[in-house]
């Protein structure tokens, strides 16, 4: 039955409901199965429930959480097993990679222990030999130096080391199945990739099955054999990758591959769905997805859609409208915005330089004592942000691009705090100098330069209506009281929400609407320019694009300027006109973003782009990819020349005698092929030969 | 680590300078001995009191400032001056502080140990019952002012005492007189000694045990949902072994602090259970000197109060660096 013809199914889950206390129906009848060697990839949204089928799998839910249905791995039933069984399967037979590796390691135990306390659980192995198991097993997922590392706590690795770590605990017992729980969203783009390859290397070795809960379409496209999408507790279509992929037949599913920013422009412009998830514990009768769905038909409402078989063998959908999908493409219209023209018209035929800048910044410093032990010795100087120059003219916006720990934040904050920059360098907004401005001052400007942060979770006040959020900026710079309340509603329509959302606390809305209302607030002063931190990347890929779409027509329509500081380059790519790549405190490259996509100069960007996964399981496992090594954090630091030769490909494929100039010398920005808002800054971007 | 507790120490040292001078000063300024000595029966001539007050570095008409150069010259060369009948301050003090750490070492570890056990097992068991008794349990602790948890479980004892015929409890002073002149002669000196340690032992370790609960329940809760816990279980550990392992082995570090200053705060805080059960240790000390206007005394105890504060801070600075490895010197 399955692709590769090995072996036969390992792990098989019959009917699982989960319910949390007291009635939060979390899942409701799942059915999967997976064989050996076999990856499934299990797709959904926020509360999906794709983690509740993880944790019911390992029996790790909690207490008091009711469990039905069946778990079977290799035929034996794991539900309803008390602790002490489960623990005796668990790490050895049935293995775990959790979301978050650098709070899922025990931070006061050495690595090495933690890997060979997992081998000594099942094994009875003595200390000495489980220990060089663990250096053995640190060597094949990749960490350097491996017998000196496992010695080492986890403060001491970087994100995607501990990751490693953490794929080496679990297949140190060559498990049957591993259940992979988000196991690369919390890294850097680059380091993906590579944690996907350990993973499946080490997973290949054990011949284990692999469960792969993820949101992310476009990372498990080149990894899952068969991919199972979840919505509101239940699947709602299953099969062979490329089915999935190239025929997708349930709405759901459609709108999710429609809605992700892409780097190839294949399948046009993203569009969001609509209307928000529902409720767990308060499910309608029908189909959860109806109230979302473009091309609901009456029945729809009624019951709940079984998963039937469609198309080619092995897909099924969970969808009453199936002759209606046979054409994904007509599911979902674009949206008129489209029609919307990306800048005033009298600006898109000035050139850049003639139109005004709302933001200079010039060779901007910022440095961070460091103390690099808590006893107060070896201080050493963190360059977070090391001479960064860019400007942004009037309607444009700039994306701020870069790893975590690149400084793009610091970045961001040193506007904010318009003041003289602590340790050099000049910011200039709307053509003030940041460096003259006195309270007053400062607080006039402000009113022209808003901010709206990654997670609208926390960025809003818990305690405060919508309405009174909106209201708060407009009272602190004196907006006449009267108009206060038609201003709100004004806003509230403005970023496409409803009046009644005026008097509904944070908790009542969901996360798109809540990144909305901070929307909303930054531009209630009308400001020149807003500084935008990650704006989309705590929200669900369904509703990204919607805001996404919003804040380009507010763009448009207002005038504004954007500064979009983001990790995600596909994101950047669809919003920003410029983009600027930034590396250790530096900009290592800065152009049109047309330019700087079609044709990459520093190898960085190159590499960052490399890494983007393209939600497509044939052209991604087509892809050949350069990998970007990662620095741990106790590595020596370089000081002089070029500080990305570490971690260079190009560096490494360079003679020994023009590697020379990248030791010696560090590279300065300088402009290519005659683009003078095109700036680089490497010894060999246009080849090795100049 | 050597040149950071140093230079900690050294800061240290300088608070326990200043809060010694502020308490003789405070002290000097705020009791009377003179009093003390014009109420003694037959009353003695004002010359003879003035020579007794000035002789003992008391006499409140030499100027406040030669007395404290008097007094902390003195305690810098490890004299602490004479109590108010005139013995020395140093041999009375050196006895007391034994007596108090023999008195509170056994209650303030068992305490701290059990405390600390039934927080984490309360955390575990979150609002279930045995979590609502640790903690209604707690609270009556606490709330239950010492004196009267300690005449309670006197009164347990003596019923105990009389139920089972024995002397298995004994709470007046530290030993029996005379109970090492029986057969067993050592032996049974030290079990004498350790039926009368039986009760403040108690009665310290419910009021320390109460206060650990409430702590450790409360660091031990936001353990049990870690990420690493998670981790530990899908090893293959059970849920009481990764509790116990990586979540308690965690959720203990900030309690080290706490448990050092407390035994330090201890030491001269116990003055109700010394009272009650007749131990002559440094609490009891401090409250008869300062109704008899003993100078001398009130500020070789808060000397020896501050230099206990410096020593807990230290050795918890020690301990924090042995438990937790994020604040070890790093390998550069």
């Amino acid at each position: 039955m399955n692709p590769r013809g090995i072996g036969t199914n390992v792990l098989e889950v019959q009917d699982l409901a989960v319910t949390y206390r007291p009635d939060v129906r979390a899942v409701r009848g799942v059915s999967f199965s997976v064989g050996r060697g076999q990856v499934l990839g299990v797709v959904g949204e926020s509360g999906s429930g794709k983690t509740a089928v993880a944790l019911a799998v390992l029996g790790l839910l909690p207490d008091r959480t009711e469990v039905t249905g069946s778990v079977r791995l290799r035929g034996r039933e794991l539900l309803g097993l008390s602790d002490g069984e489960m623990s005796r399967i668990r790490g050895k037979d049935l293995a775990m990679v959790f979301q978050d590796p650098l709070s899922s390691l025990t931070p006061v135990h050495a690595v090495g222990d933690q890997i060979a306390e997992a081998i000594r659980i099942h094994s009875g192995a003595t200390r000495g030999a489980a220990r060089a198991r663990a250096v053995e097993l640190l060597d094949l997922v990749g960490i350097p130096d491996a017998a000196r590392r496992a010695r080492a706590h986890p403060h001491e690795f970087s994100g995607g080391m501990r990751q490693r770590v953490m794929i080496a605990m679990a297949v140190a017992n060559d498990p049957l199945a591993i259940v992979a729980d988000e196991p690369t969203t919390a890294l850097d783009v680059t380091l993906q990739a590579q944690v996907l390859d350990v993973l499946r290397t080490a997973g290949e070795a054990a011949g284990a099955a692999i469960l792969m809960i993820t949101h992310d379409l476009g990372m498990v496209a080149g990894f899952a054999d068969r991919v199972l999408v979840m919505y509101a507790g239940r699947a709602v279509e299953s099969g062979q990758v490329e089915d999935i992929y190239r025929r997708p037949r349930m709405p759901y599913t459609i709108g999710l591959l429609r809605s992700l920013p892409r780097l190839d422009d294949a399948g046009g412009r993203p569009v969001p769905i609509d209307g928000a998830p529902p409720q767990l514990n308060a499910l309608p009768p029908g189909c959860p997805f109806a109230p979302r769905c473009p091309i609901a038909v009456g029945a729809c409402w009624d019951d709940e859609p079984e998963m039937l078989p469609v198309g080619r063998p092995g897909h099924a959908a969970a969808c009453l409208n199936t002759p209606a999908t046979r054409d994904p493409d007509a599911v979902f219209p674009l949206t008129p915005t489209e029609l919307l023209p990306p800048i005033g018209e009298d600006d898109a035929a000035r050139a850049r330089t003639s139109r005004e800048a709302v933001l200079d910044v010039k060779d901007l410093h910022r440095f961070h004592v460091e103390q690099r032990n808590s006893f107060g010795r070896g201080k050493g100087l963190l360059r977070a942000v090391d001479g960064v120059s860019f400007d942004i003219r009037a309607g444009e916006t700039l994306g701020l691009v870069g790893e975590s720990g690149c400084g793009k934040t610091t970045v961001l904050m040193e506007i904010l705090a318009m003041a003289r920059p602590r340790n050099g360098g000049r910011i200039e907004i709307l053509g003030e100098d940041s460096a003259g401005l006195d309270g007053a001052g400062r607080k006039a400007l402000r009113r022209n330069v808003q901010v709206v942060f990654q997670d609208p979770f926390s960025s809003l006040d818990p305690r405060m209506r919508v309405a009174a959020i909106l209201a708060e900026p407009l009272r602190t710079h004196a907006f006449p009281s009267e108009h206060i309340p038609d201003r709100v509603q004004e806003l509230l329509k403005l970023v496409g929400l409803e009046p009644s959302h005026a008097n509904r606390h944070p908790y009542g809305l969901s996360g798109g609407q809540r990144q909305r209302v901070a929307i909303a607030r930054a531009l209630a002063l009308e400001p020149s320019l807003v500084l935008l931190d990650e704006p989309v990347a705590a929200l669900d890929v369904s509703v990204q694009a919607g805001v996404i779409d919003l804040l380009e027509e507010l763009r448009a329509r207002l005038g504004l300027a954007y500064l979009f500081v983001a990790h995600d380059l596909a994101v950047v790519r669809r919003v920003a006109d410029r983009i600027a790549v930034m590396h250790r405190g530096r900009i290592v490259e800065i152009g049109d973003v047309e330019h700087v996509y079609e044709d990459p100069a520093h190898p960085y960007t190159c590499a960052l782009l490399d890494a983007v996964p393209i939600p497509d399981p044939v052209l991604e496992r087509k892809r050949g990819r350069v990998r970007l090594p990662d620095v741990p954090p106790d590595a020596p630091r370089l000081e002089t020349g070029c500080l990305f030769r570490q971690r260079c490909p190009r560096y490494l494929a360079l003679s020994e005698a023009s590697r020379a100039l990248c030791d010696r010398e560090d590279p300065v920005s300088r402009s290519i092929d005659g683009e003078p808002d095109r700036m680089v800054a490497c010894h060999y971007a246009l080849g090795v030969s100049t | 680590m050597a040149g950071f507790l140093l230079r900690r120490l050294a800061n240290y040292a300088v608070l326990v300078v200043l809060a010694a001078s502020l308490a003789y000063v405070l002290a000097a300024c705020a009791l009377n001995p003179r009093a003390n000595l014009m109420d003694r029966s037959p009353r003695p001539s004002a010359a003879v009191v003035d020579a007794e007050l000035t002789r003992l570095n008391l006499n409140d008409r030499t100027p406040l400032p030669r007395r404290y150069l008097t007094w902390a010259d003195g305690v810098l060369h490890g004299d602490f001056g004479h109590t108010w009948e005139g013995e020395s301050v140093n041999g009375e003090m050196w006895r007391r502080a034994w007596v108090s750490l023999r008195l509170l070492l056994g209650g303030a570890v068992l305490g701290g140990v059990f405390g600390v056990l039934l927080g984490a097992y309360a955390a575990v068991r979150r609002d279930r019952f045995p979590d609502r008794a640790a903690t209604y349990g707690a609270y009556l602790l606490l709330s239950v002012p010492v004196f009267v948890l300690a005449v309670l479980l006197q009164y347990a004892a003596e019923r105990v005492n009389a139920m089972t015929g024995t002397q298995l409890f004994a709470w007046v002073g530290e030993s029996t007189p005379g109970a090492g002149d029986g057969t067993f002669g050592g032996l049974d000196a030290l079990a004498d000694r350790a039926r009368h340690l039986l009760l403040p032992t108690l009665t310290i370790a419910f009021g320390q045990a109460a206060l650990y609960a409430r702590y450790q329940r409360g660091l031990m809760l936001d353990v049990l949902g870690a990420d690493f816990v998670r981790t530990a279980r899908a090893k293959g550990l059970t849920r009481r072994a990764a509790l116990l392992k990586h979540g308690l082995r965690t959720a203990l570090i900030p309690m080290t602090t706490y448990f050092s200053y407390t035994f330090g705060m201890l030491l001269l805080g116990s003055m109700f259970t010394e009272k009650i059960f007749g131990w002559h240790g440094m609490g009891e000390w401090l409250v008869d000197s300062i109704s008899r206007g003993d100078v001398n005394v009130v500020a070789a105890t808060a000397c020896f109060a501050a230099v206990t504060v410096l020593l807990a801070g230290v050795f918890s600075d020690v301990l924090y660096g042995i438990l937790d490895p994020r604040v070890r010197t790093r390998t550069r």
